[in-house]
């Protein structure tokens, strides 16, 4: 029967670059930024890594696209792609290393640069030669907006809302993130918007329009774990991992006429295993905080309630009341998310974990929330029914 | 007895005339959407003739365009596999001529006498003509399909004649986008007055008939005048005996026009009737039917071209026709990465999936899935999937999205999730479609189309549409 990770694993340290449009850093750059961040905040030396996983979808390939930059000598190192939830699953990996007992200590760190593309947007698969498929693929036509628009569409259908209360409840997401994000001084993106701006934005894929759409940016975080044992050598307010989970979902979406869009599967799947791991059984009154991947209004909007955060169907009278507000009982978000910090894909994931890291700490300036205990970071990656998601729980000390 | 088992037409569901700004001339006429070709026209005329009938009889496929997607590489190939026609039969494309369409049915008529079973012809052009030119006003876009066999004939081919006439009225060569012409007279006099009468003189002097022996006549006529002026010339009566060409509604669709005047002229035949039908082009081919009692108890085609007149979408403008036909270009709605070229040989792997549109069937708990899957989507069972066809499966919306960054020359690019009667679900994007139209529920249809176009290689995709 297995055991879990809870506790088993202790982070020490974190680093995170400032987010944004970085046309004067490369990849490398942002990596030593977010790397020597963390080393610093753990107190060891780069000698003392023992072994590390990189994420990213295109910064590179292989293991060396760490080790070169960092000049780290010889040691195991291996590159995680998992779309969306990169960067979590790197994290999730060096997490496994130090509890199986192979490692003391590992480092994780995700990465992207997609502002030398050249393109807004992600660029899809339209450019890109994949295994499985020609172009009757639904990653060939579909952009990134129109994947999630479908499940707007579907469900302001389901739960009968009217267009303009559905985008309206998209809206007031948007806000509140863009609120968050003025507080957090490493985002993209800092500024106040208003639900009209939301409202009258150009659409980008309908219902979806500019507002309900996160930030295209490049970054790099990373992470120290080792084990508890090591960490109370290190410091005082280290934070502990209570649980992980991944699950990936089977094209569901594409191939079964029940699929509905209202809900994701693979949310519902990994938060299971993390929340069983962390022992999280009400996670409406037992979770802190939450950073959960808002690629888009209506993505962050069904995450409430695939994470149990709210009832199926009732994610707006939680909006409406301001439950996931700063100052909510369930604060989403609380650094404005990837709204406002972008989605550099490979470092979305770890970017989240520092943020509920410091809150954790007690760190997090003026968006510190009182006393949190347990954080909630979530990735989704993919489209409908072909996601992969990672669920993170972190917690403080006992 | 050797004739027409079967027939079916198409044509576009745009047309440019009165309410499209900048359009100046009088007529209307069909054209084809950016998303479509005379690959994509022919099946959707194919399927329109052949619906859910068998296919095992069918021997050859006779394509005939003068705009044939590919210059070397068969259409005809295409358009076999994506009207689901099997893949040990004859296929051969006829092209060049404006007449290539009634040799292609002179050539299945032959090859069904030979066999004894059926031939498919199909026939389809979108010509370009230059902006503003008189062509440009006449040249429309369609298509039309013609089963021949030997048996459960509902015309029987009693005899037919051709002549082959040398000269340049009008032409293009293989670098021309635009057609080119002699001067109107001397093409009008030379050509057209002298061919098509001496075909159909030729062949009625054999059986010792007149034109006033048949109850309609269908000939190709380059545009509606000339149509007039030929009825006259050969002593028909202009209210009973002459099929319209519909110059003025759908235009001169070239080597299709005189096979889908005929397809109408079928729609309203009655057993005995006598069809006299020429074609011309570089010549004339004519033909003699008599229509037989099956035409009453025969299948109608799914869609008649009465169905297709009415059904039909104004351009809101010339200049998105010019934009369709790589006239002008419009500025994309954002910077986006080419299309790759797709892999020949992943294409060929994928021929059933892709152009016959074909899924399976798990033959362990009957769920039907499209793409074809080893291992089923519900139970999981391995390699007891069915071939099954989705092609000809009406479906309704379960949800969609208008893209406005996505690259398509139609924006916004419509992705649906559609769901199939009698089970299934695809993710596709919407061609044919108005876009305020569009909701949650809305019946739609399977069309053949052409996604885009790489290094020389022409992709097809099936798409939906609202049911037309």
């Amino acid at each position: 029967m297995a055991k879990g990770i809870r506790d088993k694993v202790a982070i020490v340290g974190m680093g995170c670059t400032y987010f944004g449009e970085k046309w004067d850093q490369s990849a490398t750059d942002m990596m030593i930024t977010a790397a020597y961040e963390a080393y610093e905040d753990a107190g060891i030396q780069p000698k003392d890594i023992q072994a590390a996983w990189v994420g990213t979808t295109q910064a590179g390939v292989r293991g060396t696209v760490l080790s070169a930059p960092l000049k780290l000598q010889y040691i195991p190192i291996t590159r995680i792609e998992n779309a969306c939830a990169t960067g979590t699953d790197a994290f999730r990996n060096a997490c496994y290393g130090v509890a199986s007992g192979a490692y003391d200590i590992a480092l994780a760190l995700g990465v992207e640069k997609i502002k030398d593309t050249g393109y807004s947007g992600l660029e899809t698969s339209l450019s890109r030669h994949k295994a499985q498929d020609t172009w009757v693929d639904p990653e060939v036509f579909m952009g990134m907006p129109a994947q999630f628009a479908m499940a707007a569409t579907r469900y302001f259908h389901r739960y009968g809302l009217s267009p303009q209360d559905g985008k309206m409840t998209l809206a007031k997401i948007s806000v509140k993130n863009h609120h968050n994000g003025t507080l957090a001084p490493k985002a993209h993106l800092h500024r106040e918007i208003t639900l009209e701006q939301v409202m009258n934005a150009p659409m980008f894929a309908w219902p979806l329009g500019l507002f309900d759409c996160c930030g295209v940016s490049d970054g790099s975080a990373a992470a120290i774990v080792t084990t508890p044992e090591i960490a109370k050598k290190l410091r005082k307010d280290y934070v502990l991992v209570k649980g992980l989970g991944v699950a990936c979902g089977a094209d569901q979406a594409q191939l079964q006429d029940d699929y509905d869009f209202t809900h994701f599967e693979e949310t519902v799947m990994a938060a299971k295993l993390a929340y069983a791991e962390a022992g999280i059984t009400n996670p409406r009154e037992q979770v802190s905080m939450a950073s959960v991947h808002d690629c888009f209004s209506i993505t962050e909007l069904i995450n409430y309630e695939d994470l149990g955060f709210s009832p199926h169907g009732k994610g707006k009278e939680d909006v409406d009341s301001g439950f996931f507000a700063l100052d909510g009982k369930l604060p989403v978000n609380t650094d404005g998310g990837l709204k406002c910090f972008g989605h550099p894909v490979g470092a979305s994931g770890l970017r989240m974990i520092y943020e509920l890291y410091k809150q954790l700490q007690g760190k997090a300036d003026k968006r510190q929330l009182k006393d949190p205990k347990f954080g909630v970071s979530h990735n989704l990656g993919g489209i409908p029914g072909r996601f992969t998601c990672a669920v993170c729980v972190l917690g403080k000390q006992d | 007895m050797v004739g027409i088992v079967s027939y079916g037409a198409y044509v576009p569901w745009y047309r440019l005339g009165p309410g499209s700004v900048g359009w100046t001339a009088k007529g209307e006429k069909a054209v084809a959407n950016c998303d479509e070709d005379s690959i994509t026209m022919s099946v959707a005329a194919a399927r329109n003739c052949l619906g859910d009938s068998s296919r095992k009889d069918i021997v050859a496929l006779y394509f005939a365009s003068t705009t044939a997607p590919y210059i070397e590489k068969s259409n005809a190939s295409v358009v076999a596999v994506a009207s689901d026609l099997a893949s040990d039969i004859f296929t051969a494309d006829f092209g060049s001529s404006l007449k290539s369409g009634t040799s292609a049915l002179k050539a299945a008529l032959d090859a069904a006498r030979a066999s004894n079973k059926q031939a498919l012809v199909t026939a389809a052009d979108m010509r370009t003509a230059q902006p503003r030119s008189s062509m440009d006003e006449t040249f429309g876009d369609g298509a039309a399909a013609i089963l021949v066999g030997s048996s459960n004939v509902i015309a029987e081919c009693e005899d037919s004649c051709s002549v082959s006439h040398e000269m340049l009225d009008i032409w293009r060569d293989a670098g021309d986008k635009f057609e080119r012409s002699w001067e109107d007279r001397f093409v009008i006099e030379e050509g057209y007055q002298k061919s098509l009468p001496l075909a159909i003189s030729t062949l009625l002097k054999k059986h010792n008939l007149t034109p006033k022996d048949f109850n309609k006549v269908v000939f190709y006529a380059p545009e509606a005048r000339r149509h007039t002026e030929m009825a006259k010339k050969l002593g028909l009566d202009p209210k009973t005996q002459v099929q319209d060409p519909m110059l003025n509604l759908v235009g001169n669709t070239g080597a299709a026009s005189a096979l889908m005047t005929l397809t109408a002229a079928l729609e309203d035949a009655k057993p005995g009737d006598r069809i006299l039908f020429a074609g011309y082009g570089d010549g004339a081919d004519a033909f003699m039917f008599k229509v037989t009692k099956e035409i009453e108890t025969a299948r109608k085609p799914g869609k008649t071209m009465k169905d297709y007149l009415k059904s039909k979408k104004m351009l809101p403008d010339y200049e998105t026709y010019m934009v369709w036909r790589g006239l002008i270009s419009r500025a994309a709605p954002s910077r986006r990465p080419p299309f790759r070229t797709p892999s020949p040989s992943a294409m060929l792997r994928e021929v059933d999936k892709n152009l016959r549109f074909q899924g399976t069937k798990c033959g362990a708990c009957g769920y039907p899935q499209y793409p074809p899957q080893t291992v089923c989507t519900k139970c999981q069972a391995k390699g007891q999937g069915q071939p099954y066809s989705f092609a000809d499966k009406k479906a309704t919306v379960f949800t969609y999205t208008l893209d406005t960054m996505a690259p398509t020359l139609d924006p916004p690019m419509v992705v649906t999730a559609i769901n199939f009667e009698g089970g299934g679900r695809a993710f596709t994007t919407m061609t044919d479609r108005d876009t305020k139209d569009i909701k949650v529920g809305m019946p739609v249809e399977m069309t053949f189309r052409q996604f885009y176009v790489s290094e020389g290689i022409h992709n097809y995709i099936w798409r939906c549409m609202p049911v037309r």
